[in-house]
């Protein structure tokens, strides 16, 4: 009985980080989806987020609602921002320049928050409190199920937004192809920035979700993150919403089960391996379109 | 009047160069070993150097084949701790004479074969796929071997490569001496192999895959050479490195790792050897001059990568290659320039 609970415990933890894996793998999947790129800044949009929440609670004061408010509102202006100083000129150069571009955000991003408040962690003060409760004979924290209940809710929000809005049609149509998109009078520029507003918006909720579980800010805490929820990305299917969603919960489940067998120190290892093995079997992800080439 | 253009010819090109190669390499070694620098700079010199291999191996991958591959420092690793293992095992720094140059030699050949065999292992499955996926199954590796780095002691019961504390007392093999030597030996294999039928095929997938594999060039078969050769002086690089340090940490071949290399190629001008070579100069000797910035060396490196792809995405030397006997021609020609357009 005693592995069972064990169990149960571990694929409650492994939904969680999961839920926050499929929040920020979304973001790398629409974004790719539209112009192409891997958004490496998109993992450091979640640190500086988690850095708006802590300074917001320790210097300002403020409730952890309005906190995460901020840091949503300060995320979502720093992915239009990064769009449009550094991807905007780049739209008709070489995919390697773009991608060497976000490479250097994504350093740029992290060096500088080293640079300014130090490399150490910060911690940040508790976000959701409440009683933990007990299932099946696992303790399940109140954090845990309030992430799963948020990650739910924003993955039914979002597919009405792309299926049912004007705007949606919009990202879906520029996705498909931009130029016909541009001549039916879709405006390219803003449906990018709409799409980068929208994924660091879900980045910086994510943030908020880490931090209530793991309570520390630090300034290479996106890089791994956002890694993994790239592999989530690739894994369920690069440029599908679905996808990026189960994607996500398939590599928290699959760390969580390798931690649960005593193996948790090669958890990256068999994270990136998964991506590999995906990569080689089925490139196009679990629930993503054949890539077709035109000369 | 018909022979308006001198030229000079072959042979006498290949005597110029390999005698003036000779001259630096054994002339600045003496002056290095007769006391003529410092024993700082002489550390600087040889990190430079190691750099420079580095560089000029990622440009094969990235400049001349048109890929990024993100997980150089991975290859870095594995060279590294071959060679370090290796060398510990031969007990190198006990052997005399020509037993311990056999050792070096050994050591710098295996740890490139080694790293060339992960690059064959890597490149075979990722450069099937096309655009992007190259880049994360490369990262993808970096830490995967960072983390079989780590732990693979624990997991098998051995001790080999001595986990998160590090590989020590390795043979402090590498000298000034061997660095130029591996220096002009990779940038003299690299340019012959891109001078070749082969270096065109490769630059021709570059320019356009498709076009290129519709002439009848066999890319996969291209790219995965192009990747090796690559993975193999990064190898060698890493050799050196460990024969330099006499430790290795695992934590030193992280992404960081293959990024700093990566601002050197891009810096200087991706697919030019001559850029490559003078970025990882540059990029390694500044900072030793300015160690009061060191704080915003990295802020500073990921703001050149930037700037530079923003507003010079070729590079600051794009794709011009240094070459004396061009430049001796042109002097050569210099007065009967008038003369030929008349």
């Amino acid at each position: 009985m005693a592995f069972f609970s064990t169990l149960f415990s571990q694929i409650i933890n492994g939904l969680q980080s999961g839920s926050i894996y499929a929040l920020v793998a979304l973001g790398y999947s629409m974004v790719y989806g539209i112009i192409m790129l891997l958004n490496f800044a998109h993992g450091d949009i979640i640190m500086v987020g988690a850095y708006v929440v802590w300074m917001s609670m320790t210097s300002f004061g403020l409730h952890p609602l309005p906190s995460i408010l901020l840091a949503v509102v300060v995320s979502t202006l720093l992915g239009v921002v990064i769009e449009k100083v550094a991807y905007a000129p780049l739209r008709s150069s070489p995919r390697l320049s773009l991608l060497i571009t976000a490479i250097g955000i994504s350093f740029l991003l992290e060096n500088g928050f080293q640079l300014i408040f130090g490399a150490g962690a910060k911690v940040v003060p508790p976000l959701i409190e409440g009683p933990t409760f007990k299932i099946a004979g696992a303790s399940v924290s109140t954090p845990a199920l309030v992430t799963l209940a948020v990650t739910v809710v924003i993955m039914i929000g979002l597919t009405l937004l792309v299926q049912k809005t004007k705007l949606g049609r919009a990202m879906r149509a520029v996705s498909e192809d931009m130029g016909a998109a541009q001549l039916m009078g879709v405006n390219i520029n803003t449906t990018i920035s709409f799409t980068f507003a929208l994924g660091s918006a879900l980045a910086a909720v994510a943030s908020a979700l880490y931090l209530s579980s793991y309570a520390q800010a630090s300034p290479t805490m996106g890089s791994m993150l956002g890694l993994k929820a790239f592999v989530a990305a690739v894994l369920g299917g690069i440029g599908s919403l679905p996808g990026a969603m189960l994607g996500g919960f398939v590599i928290g489940l699959a760390e969580a089960l390798v931690s649960a067998v005593g193996l948790s120190v090669w958890k990256d290892g068999v994270v990136f391996a998964i991506l590999i093995v995906v990569l080689l079997v089925r490139p196009s992800g679990l629930l993503g379109k054949p890539m077709k080439e035109k000369v | 009047m018909k022979q308006t253009v001198k030229r000079i010819p072959m042979p006498v090109r290949y005597l110029i160069n390999t005698v003036l190669i000779a001259l630096l390499v054994f002339g600045s070694t003496a002056y290095v070993n007769g006391g003529g620098v410092s024993g700082y700079i002489t550390k600087v010199l040889m990190v430079i150097g190691i750099n420079i291999i580095l560089a000029v191996s990622l440009n094969v991958a990235t400049g001349y084949l048109g890929q990024l591959p993100l997980g150089h420092a991975g290859f870095m690793a594995v060279g590294a701790y071959t060679g370090g293992i290796f060398l510990k095992a031969v007990n190198a720094s006990e052997l005399g004479g020509a037993g311990y140059a056999a050792a070096i030699a050994a050591a710098l050949v295996l740890s490139g074969l080694v790293a060339a065999f992960f690059g064959i292992i890597i490149g075979v499955p990722a450069l099937r796929l096309r655009g992007d996926y190259l880049a994360i199954i490369t990262l993808g590796f970096g830490e995967i071997i960072r983390v079989v780095l780590t732990n693979i002691d624990d997991l098998l019961g051995f001790k080999l490569t001595y986990g998160a504390s590090g590989l020590k007392r390795i043979p402090k093999i590498t000298s000034y001496f061997n660095v130029l030597v591996c220096v002009v030996l990779t940038c003299l294999v690299i340019h012959l192999i891109m001078k070749s039928r082969h270096g065109r095929a490769i630059l021709a997938i570059r320019e356009n895959e498709i076009a290129a594999e519709s002439c009848g060039v066999r890319t996969t078969y291209y790219k995965v050479m192009a990747f090796t050769l690559s993975a193999f002086f990064a190898g060698v690089a890493g050799c050196l490195y460990a024969g330099y340090l006499g430790s290795l940490q695992p934590t030193t071949f992280g992404f960081m790792k293959s990024i700093e290399i990566l601002v050197m190629v891009v810096l200087g001008g991706m697919g030019s050897m001559l850029g490559s070579i003078l970025s990882a100069i540059t990029l390694t000797a500044l900072p030793e001059a300015l160690r009061a910035f060191e704080d915003y060396r990295m802020v500073a490196y990921s703001l050149v990568l930037v700037l530079v792809m923003i507003f010079k995405p070729t590079g600051l030397m794009g794709q011009y290659d240094f070459s004396l006997s061009r430049i001796l021609e042109k002097l050569l020609n210099l007065g009967k320039k008038s003369k030929k357009e008349g």
